[in-house]
């Protein structure tokens, strides 16, 4: 079965890294899934937003990405991001809190709502 | 006599209380020191293939980003200068301030007027004892940076960069004045012993091209003066490699837009993580040469004290004996 490598970094430090079958993102311009083999692709990606890699062992990873970028080659994916927490890293209650916090109505609280969201999303309760 | 003792004991006592406090700053910057090296490891997959991509895109986007072009009538440049928060670190502090007064009359030989930007507390009050406007500062982290504060840093200088002396791309708010050039000044962790400040300058980047075999050109950034981990020559050498032709998600302008500011604060962050490593490194130093002189001045002390408890014995002994004699003479007089 085709597979790539998968490497997940961020700016503090390497994330994950290891061997996959299927990557979904969200660029600034629409949903990108990457199986093996795609070509070669340098993507933004949203804001605050939810990536999520297949691995080769069934199993499905969900990252909350922040301020990401997406490198890929045939048989290598890159995720650069200035904060990413995978899905069991992630405090729920925080997230909440972090929310509820968020005033929409600037742009700076408008961020902090979508990172929150993202968040809570990667983290499955939303 | 017996008052002298007691004065020397006391100062044995607190020599010995300052030595336990040296000892702990000193145990804890050497610990400082690792996780600060650890961690400029761990951000350097980040940098790698941030370079690696900036490289890509260098040779697909037009290199006219703000950020990459020279200011011919540049008026002001900004300086941004790290320092710790705490002393006790040696010539830590000054050797950074030292080289910033340098970068400063080099800039105003230039014609450029430098606006300061300052991070930790003892550069804030350096500063401020002087006189001297800081445009703004930051304090609180300069031990165990983290990448909110270097985003954070990053953001304010980026905008003041864009907004430029003359408001030019009129993003400025009315009246506020932005900067033309931004320079850093920090101390670069070389090894245990050895930490050099080093003034740098962030931006506008120098873009170089590389004659690449295939016929598309690679640029590479390159660091003013030194390496922060990724280096020109690491560029290269990755974008030397069989070239892939690139898609890009938004055009390659728009994500090249998106990418310098970030790159900024990777850079930035790079920078902090090692002043904070000299920082440590310093600090241990200092930390070492107190303990050293505490275990010395105890010595002498305990020496002396030793000498005047002897004295003290020795003159009790011969008072006894005296008084003694004097006993048996007057009882063999009467």
């Amino acid at each position: 079965m085709a597979e790539m490598t998968v490497d997940l970094v961020s700016v503090e430090r390497k994330i994950w890294t290891g061997q996959a079958t299927f990557v979904l993102a969200r660029t600034t311009v629409g949903e990108i899934g990457i199986l093996p083999g795609h070509e070669p692709t340098l993507a933004q990606l949203e804001e605050a937003g939810v990536v999520r890699i297949d691995t080769t062992d069934g199993q499905s990873l969900t990252v909350a990405v922040h301020g990401g970028f997406l490198s890929v080659t045939p048989d290598h994916v890159s995720i650069l991001a200035e904060f990413a927490e995978l899905s069991e890293e992630i405090d729920v209650d925080r997230a909440r809190a972090a929310l509820d916090r968020a005033d929409g109505s600037d742009e700076s609280g408008a961020a902090a709502r979508a990172r929150a969201e993202a968040r809570l999303k990667a983290a499955g309760v939303q | 006599m017996a008052a002298q003792i007691r004065v020397l004991r006391r100062r044995i006592r607190s020599t010995q209380s300052i030595k336990k406090i040296t000892r702990a700053m000193e145990l804890i910057a050497t610990s400082r020191i690792a996780k600060a090296r650890a961690r400029v490891q761990q951000s350097r997959p980040y940098a790698e293939l941030m370079t690696s991509v900036l490289s890509e895109l260098a040779s697909n986007a037009a290199l006219d980003h703000p950020l990459l072009v020279e200011r011919p009538d540049a008026k002001r440049a900004a300086v941004l200068v790290v320092t710790s928060d705490r002393g006790q670190c040696g010539g830590y502090n000054a050797n950074v301030l030292k080289e910033t007064e340098q970068l400063r009359s080099l800039l105003r030989e230039q014609g450029k007027e430098p606006v300061l930007y300052v991070i930790g507390r003892k550069g804030v009050n350096y500063y401020r004892f002087r006189k001297q406007a800081v445009e703004a500062s930051w304090t609180g982290f300069s031990e165990q940076p983290e990448y909110v504060h270097a985003a954070e840093v990053a953001r304010t200088l980026v905008d003041a960069f864009m907004v430029g002396s003359d408001g030019r791309t009129g993003e400025g708010e009315d009246g506020v004045q932005g900067v033309d050039e931004l320079h850093l000044v920090f101390t670069q962790f070389r090894n245990m012993v050895s930490q050099t400040p080093q003034a740098r300058r962030m931006a506008p980047m120098e873009v170089e091209y590389v004659g690449a075999e295939s016929s598309i050109d690679a640029a590479s950034e390159t660091e003013t003066g030194g390496a922060t981990g990724v280096t020109a020559g690491e560029a290269r050498e990755q974008s030397s490699g069989p070239k892939a032709l690139y898609e890009f998600e938004p055009d390659a302008d728009e994500l090249f837009d998106a990418l310098l500011p970030k790159y900024v604060g990777a850079r930035l962050f790079a920078a902090l993580l090692d002043a904070a490593a000299s920082e440590s490194a310093n600090r241990q130093r200092a930390m070492k040469a107190a303990t050293d002189n505490a275990n010395e001045l105890i010595r002498t002390l305990t020496l002396e004290a030793n000498q005047a408890r002897q004295a003290q014995i020795t003159q009790e002994i011969s008072e006894i004996v005296g008084g003694a004699d004097a006993l048996v003479t007057a009882g063999s007089e009467s």
